[in-house]
């Protein structure tokens, strides 16, 4: 039989993942040993990792090595950054975000956690939850990731202690319980070993749980487990006019992707922030007219009525539109779901402190507003979790922040969805990008 | 348990997935940037990126122009293959020539027969000032090599067209900033997150057409270095050169002088996709890492078409 006889009928779609954890705990390891077991390492690769093994002594092949990019990195003392590598199992496409685990990375880890539907937090055997726990765990929490893997790495330095990892599990539930982590699972592994990865070994036996390339497979996707609210900020507006055919002289669609929830020709819906209602005529994709569309799928919209349309605006269903408890101060609108002030969770990501008194230029879906600091309600230790006055932010600081805005947004909590929730923060002297934040 | 019963709502396949992806990041660029170009080179990412831009922007024409970058050094077929797929989709093809740099002398070249990949970069930047581009759209991909697995999906270029690693702006969620200052770029990488084999799948779905030079083909080649050498006006047989008819494939198309082909008899996409796949999803089991085993399934890997 041929490979491709052999590609599955259904397609169980894509996992973006988040590895936390320093080089000490072995998350290179457990990275290279998922590359390797999964086949996605080109032999000319293995090759060269071979060769190193063999060179510095080492009896078997380091699949550390695979992410060597970064700790020569570091020991440059360049900036670390979050590297992106992929494998498949012919069932589900893997993104694993890599992002280096120390505290002055904070900022990569929160990029890494932005887009991942799963963290696997890594904890050494023989340490224990530590300080660094904490702080991924708090953060992949914050970054709303709905799925959490604690790995017990290094079973094979602790005799395959079933003792050691239940003394573990326990300390980590006692702790996750006061962030308010709700899904965890806890697996024991030896990276090193390849115990619990893809195969099960013969020393965990103990342990009936599923290996952690089985957690991965069996893990719902992002927008997968819950009804959403449709969300659909305009990207591009289609007006082909100049194409020549008559019938598309009044074409005017709607492009963009669905964020959340799902919507079907003739619903009716509502565009903020100027609450204007319409029907969708017609969902299109390229050429073709679809019932309807799901979260994530990128279609062009077409409306009944000739209604004010730009970049920026939002089309939401006119029946699911779940009222926010207006928060003080904000601008009366139509709905709450437009507001000109936000309160967020906000993570400086700029070398430049942030200035308080500055204006800064804030993008949240494909919309853009200058804002202005309300008030930085305190700065939080990421280690003790313990809430600090603050004045201003560096980088790497977490925050709680409002903002006043010049224009209204249409947003939501980041806790109910991670698109109409998180924002970034632009430096327009510089165009960088400063800050990361989520409404609340 | 399977895994779709836990699944309450319908999700997007990954070719679904990686494909609305990159019509959102075409979106973006056509929304936020004045004036962008798309670099269109006729090869296979480049081709998949036309897809992605008649899929984003259908039926409206494309927001932006095509640009090609012609080292002179190129396959004719895959010349003839650009300038026919430009015409069938009715969009604005530039060509800007690596041997107008050298006629102005702002290309200078060691040696005649020398490969002109390296000076595409001067005949770009003077191509994005001649136009005024703030942002060029191209077809790399984060799996590549190493280095590329860190690129941002939207990666800021100074003034010089130079990729500072420390100057990148922080890409969140999927929230890009393509803010630029006069004379700043934006290479944009809507296929940032796909693989080799993704990109075969998606043409095949597709069935989108490819220069003949991707399929295996008898082509008199040359061993160098472990590399095969194709035979041609711009690199002849050298004296002692053994000369042999293989039948091979290209994986890249690019100039002349630079891009070996590989050994293969795959003649169809479903057959390249086949050895694009072989080691990714044969023998799943194995997993020992002692030495023996390791060269082994290194050399079963070799066999089926990697180098």
């Amino acid at each position: 039989m041929s490979a491709i006889e052999r590609l599955p009928e259904i397609d169980n779609g894509l996992l973006r993942f988040l590895t936390c954890g320093s080089v000490d705990d072995g998350k290179s390891t457990l990275i290279g040993r998922l590359l390797y077991d999964t086949k996605a390492i080109l032999a000319d690769t293995l090759q060269a990792i071979t060769r190193t093994s063999e060179r510095r002594g080492l009896e078997a092949v380091d699949l550390s090595l695979l992410t060597d990019g970064l700790q020569a990195e570091r020991e440059q003392g360049i900036t670390i950054d979050v590297a992106y590598r992929y494998f498949s199992t012919g069932q589900r496409k893997y993104i694993i975000a890599d992002a280096p685990g120390h505290e002055e990375y904070t900022r990569n880890m929160v990029t890494a956690a932005s887009t991942a539907n799963l963290a696997i937090i890594l904890i050494d055997a023989r340490k224990g939850v530590l300080t660094q726990t904490r702080r991924h765990s708090y953060l992949a929490h914050l970054l709303g990731i709905p799925h959490i893997v604690v790995a017990i790495n290094k079973m094979d330095l602790v005799d395959y202690a079933q003792a050691t990892y239940e003394r573990i599990r326990g300390d980590y539930l006692e702790f996750a319980a006061t962030l308010g982590i709700g899904d965890v699972r806890f697996i024991p592994l030896s990276a090193l070993n390849g115990d619990m990865i893809v195969d099960r070994g013969e020393r965990l036996d103990w342990y009936q749980g599923p290996a952690l390339l089985d957690i991965l497979e069996d893990t719902p996707s992002a927008h997968s487990e819950r009804d959403e609210a449709f969300r659909f900020p305009v990207q591009f507006i289609c007006r082909p006019q100049q194409a020549g055919d008559p019938k598309l002289h009044d074409y005017r669609g709607f492009m963009g992707r669905v964020e959340s929830g799902e919507i079907v020709a003739g619903d009716e819906v509502l565009i903020l922030p100027s609450g204007t209602r319409t029907r969708v005529k017609a969902i299109e994709f390229y050429g073709r007219s679809l019932l309807r569309a799901i979260a994530e799928q990128s279609v062009t919209l077409l409306l009944e009525d000739e209604v004010d349309i730009s970049r920026g605006d939002m089309i939401v269903r006119a029946e699911k539109l779940c009222p926010r408890a207006p928060a003080p101060g904000t601008v009366s609108t139509r709905t709450a779901l437009v507001t000109r002030r936000i309160e967020t969770m906000l993570c400086w990501l700029g070398e430049t402190p942030l200035d308080a008194q500055r204006k800064y230029l804030i993008r949240q879906t494909t919309r853009e507003t200058k804002a202005a600091i309300e008030s930085i309600d305190y700065r939080l230790d990421i280690n003790t979790l313990q809430r600090m006055p603050a004045e201003s932010l560096g980088m790497n600081d977490i925050a709680r922040v409002a903002f006043r805005l010049a224009r209204p947004l249409c947003v939501d909590a980041y806790a109910g969805n991670r698109s109409t929730g998180a924002f970034i923060v632009i430096d327009e002297a510089a165009n960088n990008t400063v800050g990361a934040g989520m409404i609340l | 348990m399977s895994t779709l019963a836990l699944q309450q709502h319908a999700t997007l396949s990954h070719l679904d997935w990686l494909e609305s992806e990159s019509i959102h990041i075409l979106r973006e660029v056509a929304g936020q940037c004045a004036n962008p170009a798309l670099l269109f080179s006729g090869g296979k990412d480049s081709l998949v990126l036309l897809r992605l831009a008649e899929k984003a922007f259908r039926p409206g024409r494309f927001p932006f122009p095509l640009l090609n970058i012609d080292t002179g050094h190129n396959y004719s077929e895959v010349i003839d293959f650009r300038d026919s797929r430009a015409c069938q989709l009715n969009e604005r093809l530039i060509v800007r020539s690596v041997e107008d740099s050298m006629r102005r002398g702002t290309v200078v070249l060691k040696s005649p027969g020398e490969s002109r990949n390296k000076h595409q970069s001067v005949t770009l930047l003077e191509a994005i000032e001649e136009f005024g581009f703030d942002c060029c759209i191209g077809g790399a991909r984060r799996d590549e090599e190493k280095a590329r697995a860190k690129e941002r999906i939207f990666s800021f270029r100074d003034e010089f067209g130079q990729w500072d690693p420390k100057n990148q702006r922080p890409e969140l969620w999927d929230l890009y900033n393509a803010r630029v200052h006069r004379g700043e770029n934006i290479r944009a990488f809507p296929i940032s997150n796909w693989t080799e084999l993704d990109v075969w799948q998606y043409i095949e779905r597709e069935r989108l057409e490819l220069p003949a030079i991707y399929f295996a083909h008898r082509r008199a080649v040359t061993r160098r270095n472990g590399l095969l050498q194709p035979v041609t006006e711009l690199t002849p047989a050298r004296a002692g050169d053994v000369v042999e008819e293989l039948s091979v494939r290209f994986r890249t198309v690019g100039d002349i002088t630079c891009t070996a082909p590989v050994e293969s008899a795959a003649d169809t996409v479903a057959r390249i996709i086949e050895e694009t796949a072989a080691t990714t999803i044969t023998e799943r089991g194995e997993s020992r890492l002692d030495d023996q085993t390791s060269e082994a399934s290194m050399e079963q890997r070799k066999k089926e078409g990697y180098f």
